[in-house]
């Protein structure tokens, strides 16, 4: 089965990758994306993505842990069975910080990465595309989509040889 | 290509290791079949293990008699071990959340063993609870849940059920580091694997390919996971103190109890690391990637912690004699000279006064003595807790029910049993997942290794 045609260039060092991914964008190629075995700082800027932005999942989940361990808390102790507990208030603020704290760390937490996982498409079941097996261990796999330039193969190959790739390797998916 | 390479800072990996390097020597003990040392290791640990589980089921079987106590010291050796694990525990969530916010590159080859033994040692002190429970099929009373006799709820005033929620959720969310932070290691596992490897560690690696947008995201998880551990880990041994601490027991009812208890956590966790670290290293001959210099910077973290609690039992002391309560006065009093004096004895000595030999930066890089420095540590920790508990109970306000505590051998096989199962653990774990992260090393490798003559890269 014919599917979709790829260019993988392969890099052997971060710094060589980082010039590379801005030089071969200023020459109109897209680049699908560039898979490291490690983060490199700046990347994601030289590709064009946005800031990560997960810090706006962990707030409104850690809002909802909030939420839901006052409501817990209050509901429980101040209104389905108010106990007396040293003669204290029956909705005790001060005391039920801990819990409120704790819910809200949980839920930020659990919340957050779960919509990691969600977004990035990782799951147990996952089924991923590994362009090159060495992009975990010790290279950058720069992945080029062919089918989304409108430039030959061989000058993409050219492009990619300048800026630094040790190999250029074509793959279908 | 060269980066800049600080001409200050000792390098944190050593011998010019390439990024290829790291996978292999990380890579080649999930890789290899297990090793005779392993293998005996695992039997003595399985050993114990069988022989704590005889001791726990006789404690469930028979009921709390098996241990010491007694009417008057109600708490003992079970809680001593449950803060004590707690507190060992705290180290992990400590090197890898903490150290990350304040950009200590050292972490990096010391957090995924340091997160593991987090998650075990928490694992052993939640055995403690249970234990202590007496009938355990009930733990689940603990939860807020309405019960079928009405809808009585568990008291959100109290402690100790403040103590379920902090431990659940730090175990929790420290499982959840810990396996994030794994995954990236994982892929590299799979790509290397082949037959039925391969699907396993396809399955654990969730799919991960290392995209540079996962990767940005995946920094953004980490240091949002290290801005919310903090606190937490903070929270849990407050909280644990809290047990104590809002009690009206001369001896507990302190406000220093928890900034105390947070720095002991740390001292002894540090020092359980140090020692694991120092065996991993030697048996898996990773001296490269821990160096002297990760060694050394543990010792001043000890030391560190290890005066401030010493600043704390002074405190405690002076506060004590300040206040002029009679009770207060007498707790402590009777702490360091009663019939329990040799355990304040001990307590100060290996916590205040052993730390301090590293003070001496030779020393601080001698592998031996910081070994046998971080074990004193955990003895010092253990009667620290032990002094807390027993001596502020065992002379109450009624001269006629003064007694003393001597454990029986249900306090010590239940003990026993908490190591049988961290060994067991901490050996599957080195065995089957890589013990050191490869990927964050990795990432500091450009800037941090030693360079051999000529290296180019």
């Amino acid at each position: 089965m014919a599917g979709k045609r790829y260019l993988v260039g392969i890099f052997g060092d971060e710094d060589i990758v980082l010039g590379a991914a801005e030089s071969v964008r200023k020459k109109d190629v897209k680049i699908q994306e560039v898979y490291c075995p490690y983060p490199v700082h700046g990347l994601d800027h030289a590709l064009g993505y946005d800031r990560p932005r997960m810090g706006v999942p962990a707030f409104f989940f850690g809002l909802t842990g909030t939420s839901l361990a006052f409501l817990l808390t209050f509901w429980t102790m101040g209104w389905d069975w108010p106990m007396n507990v040293g003669g204290k208030n029956f909705i005790p603020f001060p005391t039920n910080i801990p819990i409120v704290f704790e819910l809200t760390v949980l839920l930020a937490a659990f919340g957050m990465s779960f919509t990691f996982f969600l977004t990035e498409g990782l799951g147990p079941t996952a089924k991923p595309v590994i362009f090159d097996e060495r992009s975990t261990d010790d290279k950058f796999a720069m992945a080029i989509d062919l089918s989304k330039n409108k430039i030959s193969d061989e000058e993409i190959t050219q492009i990619l040889k300048e800026a630094g790739a040790e190999e250029v390797n074509v793959k279908e998916v | 290509m060269s980066s800049v390479v600080s001409p200050i800072r000792e390098h944190l990996v050593t011998n010019g290791k390439t990024h290829h390097d790291v996978t292999e020597d990380i890579c080649r003990h999930v890789e290899a079949k297990p090793t005779k040392e392993w293998k005996i290791a695992f039997t003595i640990c399985l050993i114990i293990l069988v022989y704590g589980t005889f001791w726990v089921l006789r404690t469930w079987w028979e009921g709390l008699g098996v241990w010491g106590l007694n009417k008057t010291v109600g708490w003992a050796w079970d809680i001593t071990n449950f803060v004590w694990w707690v507190g060992i525990g705290h180290a992990g969530t400590l090197i890898s959340a903490i150290l990350l916010l304040f950009r200590q590159k050292w972490r990096t080859s010391v957090n995924r063993a340091a997160e593991a033994m987090t998650i075990f040692a928490v694992i052993c002190a939640a055995s403690f609870i249970v234990m202590h429970m007496g009938r355990p099929w009930l733990a689940y009373w603990a939860l807020p849940f309405p019960n079928t006799f009405g809808s009585l709820w568990v008291n959100f005033n109290s402690p100790l059920v403040w103590d379920v929620f902090a431990i659940s959720t730090y175990f929790s969310v420290s499982c959840l580091f810990w396996y994030i932070g794994m995954v990236p290691d994982l892929a590299t596992i799979r790509d290397r694997a082949t037959g039925i490897r391969k699907t396993i560690y396809g399955i654990l690696s969730l799919g991960w390919t290392g995209g540079a947008k996962t990767w940005a995201r995946y920094e953004d998880v980490s240091l949002i996971l290290s801005g919310l551990s903090t606190p937490l880990v903070l929270s849990v041994h407050t909280i644990v103190s809290f047990d104590f601490a809002t009690s009206v027991i001369p001896g507990w009812h302190t406000t220093i109890f928890p900034p105390y208890f947070v720095a002991g956590a740390i001292f002894s966790g540090f020092a359980m690391v140090q020692n694991l670290m120092l065996i991993t290293r030697v048996v898996y001959k990773l001296e490269d990637y821990i160096t002297l210099e990760h060694i050394s910077l543990m010792n001043k973290i000890i030391t560190l912690t290890g005066s401030i609690v010493g600043i704390a039992y002074i405190t405690e002391f002076f506060i004590a004699a300040y206040s002029g309560v009679e009770y207060e006065k007498y707790a402590f009093l009777n702490r360091a000279t009663g019939p329990l004096w040799w355990s304040y004895a001990a307590m100060m000595t290996c916590n205040v006064l052993s730390p301090q030999v590293f003070w001496s930066a030779k020393l601080r890089k001698n592998i031996v003595l910081s070994f046998v420095i971080a074990v004193i540590v955990n003895i010092g920790m253990w009667f620290e807790r032990f002094v807390i508990i027993v001596t502020s109970l065992h002379r109450d306000y009624l001269p006629s029910s003064w007694t003393y505590f001597t454990p029986r051998m249900g306090d010590i096989g239940d003990y026993v049993f908490s190591f049988g199962l961290f060994g067991t653990l901490f050996l599957l774990f080195s065995k089957f997942l890589p013990v050191i992260n490869m990927a964050e090393v990795k990432a500091v490798l450009k800037s941090s290794s030693e360079r051999k003559p000529g290296d180019k890269h």
